[in-house]
């Protein structure tokens, strides 16, 4: 047989992962433009924003956006675009707990469905059944009316209640990776149940998961969002994104900005994470 | 337009080049030149690279997007085809040249019954009016050799072997009457018996409706048997170019001469000073029989077979797909249930085998597919320290220090440990593999096809080196292989199985000098050039 086809061209590693760099589009690159403002705004806020969020200005009460507040203020005087930049680290950590929950618990889980399958993968796989027919959000609701209202316990909510897409995923993956030749070869050199799955399995399936992660990094900041807008999560007067937009509806004629300032916010950032998450998708295939 | 007198296929310094991202065309054919009578069969041999599969292509108009002639011509019929676009090579694909591929399985459409798509060709052609087209497919089956043709041409692709397979893809070939045909390793795909099946059958074909036929092919005896002429090449450039008789017999060129010293089945004694056997058994098998599945669908896999393995042997176990030969090494490797008594080294092994390997030092199986085996992730350091890793084998320092030995003695440079799997030659892979599991010190190594994917001159080095290593460390192999010409090179002992039985078994020589089972006899005479191998001996 011709073996040309067995063998694929040698290429060094180094040389494609150059190619992938210069086969970035635009919006790649918007993407990573925002994900590192976000960063900014989480590790030193003072630097994006100098005015204190915090600080009420009666002069300055409702104002339109202009140089010195570029998404103008709110009902109190103080500035938006500032209360919106300081409220990116809470927004931000909530959905980073969320995801790592998710992340954590769901990928375990799956690990542990595909490789005993069985009763165990049959226990599993009901309860994701039953998770994923829930709406998330609706999901998140019951479980944060459960724990008690709060930053943290809204991001726990959200975290749990994407447990299930990770799960299915991992689940997925893993029953693909545990039929190659390699895993069984791992066996015959001697390897254990548990060495195979940490050294071999895991690392060959969670490219994919990886890849959810970011797409559902930027589910996680919409549902935060969402959770706290409804006034479970974070209290007032600390800024958080769904907070502020939640406070500025009761303006939304008067004062739209309030409303659309932290709404750009979260739409772009979500926009941001989850062509971050096809980027990583395309890089790990 | 075409002149009686003009050869079906005339190739003038032929220069083919594939483009790579966006640089020029790099050359892969320098100047090749042959013609084709009508009738006539010229063989292109060559391994892997060597340009054959291209020549092929161009002549053909398969070409991919990114390869161009670059100079010469190639005439079909006093034409020349080298500028066609797809528009003009579309009037002659099927209608002057058919072309047969390598796999048959998936050249053909999964979702469509055979009997359609040899249709679809009788119909794009206007071959015969349409209402008499579905008699012309059972009459195109029939010819191809397929048995019971009106129930097999509503079969679909999967419900059909190899080689029925390779017989529709040959009846599409043929179906709008070409005068050329081009065939890309028709059997390469096909078991030994099948292979030989196929290759008559293309053979009178070409006979009887009087086909310039274009034989592309990695095998020198095949080439030999099957053709008028032979053109050897070696990275695109004419190396041997004669009758079949001449260039077996008096090769003018170094190149060849490597060539058929590679191919086991011209030197068959090469390894004939090998030690004998010792007495001690390595492998035990006694009764072992496998079933898959339960019921009715059960599937026998092997039916009371019984092997013995002996200390600093190679024993052979030969058949062809799905005679169990693959199956029955799984067992002894202790990774597939089965009933019956299997011991290693004097141990018995469970029948049903446990998730963890403990016989690890004992026995190691080397798998077919060398890529498929090793973690994609891995870098050859980490593939052939593993092992040793697992079994707890010293500190950092003692196993790296092993790991440089073992790569030594599979004559691996120390570039290669940085590597990934994927990053090497496939000759490089094999070592590794066999790296991997020699570093253990195994008595006993079961190989799977270790070499069915590599070229022959790679295949003679790693052979080589099995045989070095095994008289170095005494080791004992049960090598398998559908290369019956290279079980006749290497191994002492032979064991044939078919559909799962065991139905001869003895000293490799006695047995290939006089089969006492027809089904061996049968896979002998299938094997290219292996006759003439033996009538030389006995002359």
């Amino acid at each position: 047989m011709s073996v040309g086809v067995l063998q694929p061209p040698v290429v060094a590693g180094r040389l494609s992962g150059l190619h992938r760099l210069r086969a970035l589009g635009v919006l790649d690159w918007f993407a990573f433009a925002v994900v590192a403002f976000l960063l900014v705004a989480v590790v030193a806020p003072g630097l994006l924003a100098s005015s204190d969020p915090l600080a009420p200005d009666s002069h300055l009460i409702l104002a339109k956006p202009s140089w010195s507040h570029p998404l103008g203020t709110d009902y109190l005087g103080r500035d938006e675009f500032s209360r919106v930049v300081h409220g990116t680290v809470r927004t931000l950590v909530g959905s980073a707990i969320a995801v790592i929950i998710g992340l954590g618990v769901g990928t375990l889980l799956g690990l542990v469905a595909a490789y005993f399958t069985g009763f165990v993968d049959t226990v599993i796989s009901r309860v994701v059944d039953v998770l994923l027919s829930i709406p998330g959000l609706l999901l998140a609701m019951v479980i944060v009316l459960a724990l008690g209202f709060g930053a943290f316990t809204a991001a726990t909510a959200v975290g749990i209640a994407s447990i299930a897409v990770f799960t299915r995923l991992m689940r997925s993956e893993v029953l693909t990776v545990k039929g190659l030749p390699f895993v069984e070869a791992s066996h015959h050199l001697g390897g254990s149940t548990w060495y195979v799955l940490r050294k071999h399995v895991f690392p060959n399936s969670y490219g994919a998961v990886l890849s959810l992660t970011a797409l559902q990094f930027g589910l996680a900041i919409l549902w935060v969002s969402a959770l706290s807008f409804l006034g479970y999560g974070a209290p007032p007067p600390k800024p958080e994104w769904g907070l502020l937009i939640s406070e500025g509806r009761d303006y939304m004629v008067s004062s739209p900005w309030l409303v659309f300032g932290p709404g750009i916010f979260i739409t772009v950032s979500v926009l941001a994470f989850s062509r971050i998450g096809h980027f990583v998708r395309e890089t790990m295939s | 337009m075409s002149h009686d007198d003009d050869p079906p296929i005339a190739v003038q310094d032929l220069h083919v080049g594939y483009r790579r991202g966006r640089g020029a065309h790099a050359p892969v054919v320098h100047g090749v030149s042959f013609e084709v009578q009508r009738g006539a069969t010229l063989a292109l041999v060559g391994q892997s690279g060597s340009g054959k599969s291209t020549i092929a292509h161009a002549i053909a108009g398969l070409l991919p997007d990114n390869g161009r002639v670059l100079a010469g011509e190639a005439r079909l019929h006093g034409q020349d085809v080298t500028q066609y676009r797809r528009r003009r090579w579309r009037t002659l694909h099927g209608s002057t040249i058919g072309f047969v591929p390598q796999d048959p399985l998936s050249s053909l459409d999964p979702l469509q019954r055979v009997g359609r798509q040899i249709a679809q060709s009788l119909l794009v052609h206007d071959v015969v009016p349409r209402r008499e087209v579905e008699g012309e497919v059972l009459a195109l089956l029939h010819r191809v050799g397929i048995a019971d043709a009106e129930h097999r041409s509503r079969a679909y692709p999967h419900e059909l072997s190899g080689g029925q397979l390779q017989r529709v893809l040959i009846a599409i070939a043929l179906a709008a009457r070409p005068t050329i045909l081009v065939a890309d390793e028709p059997t390469s795909a096909l078991d030994v018996t099948v292979q030989k099946r196929i290759l008559d059958l293309l053979g009178e074909l070409g006979q009887e409706l009087g086909l310039a036929t274009l034989l592309i092919t990695h095998d020198l005896a095949l080439a030999h048997e099957r053709s008028d002429r032979i053109i050897v090449l070696n990275e695109g450039v004419v190396r041997d170019d004669g009758s079949p008789h001449d260039i077996l017999e008096r090769p003018t060129d170094a190149y060849t001469v490597r060539l058929l010293s590679d191919a086991p089945v011209h030197s068959l004694d090469k390894y004939a000073d090998r030690a004998e056997p010792e007495e001690a058994v390595v492998v035990a098998a006694r009764s072992v029989t496998k079933v898959f599945g339960t019921g009715p669908s059960a599937v026998t896999a092997l039916d009371d077979v019984d092997l013995t393995v002996r200390q600093g042997s190679i024993h052979a176990l030969v058949g062809e797909s799905g005679s169990g030969k693959t199956t029955l090494a799984r067992i002894v490797a202790g990774l597939t249930s089965f009933t019956g008594e299997v011991s290693v080294l004097g141990q018995g092994l469970p029948q049903e085998p446990g998730s963890v390997n403990r016989r690890a030092r004992d026995l190691q199986l080397v798998y077919q597919n060398p890529l498929a085996s090793v973690d994609p992730r891995y870098a050859v350091r980490r593939i052939i320290e593993e092992p040793l890793v697992l079994a707890g084998v010293g500190d950092r320092a003692v196993r790296r220090a092993r790991v440089a030995e073992i790569l030594d003695q599979v004559a691996l440079p120390s570039t290669v440990l940085g590597r990934r799997a994927r990053e090497l030659s496939g000759g490089q892979r094999q070592r590794v593999v066999v790296a991997r599991a020699l570093i253990l010190a195994p008595k006993v190594l079961v190989l799977d096809e270790p070499t069915s994917a590599l070229d022959v001159t790679v295949q003679a080095q790693i052979i080589d080196l099995l045989i070095d290593l095994q008289r170095e460390q005494d080791l004992a192999y049960l090598f398998i292989s559908h290369d019956l010409s290279l079980v006749r090179q290497i191994s002492d002992r032979i064991s044939v199985l078919e559909h799962g039985r065991l139905v001869e078994h003895g000293e490799t020589r006695a047995v290939f000098d006089a089969p006492q089972h027809a089904y061996t006899e049968r896979l002998l005479d299938a094997v290219p050039g292996i006759e003439r191998a033996s009538a030389d001996r006995a002359a």
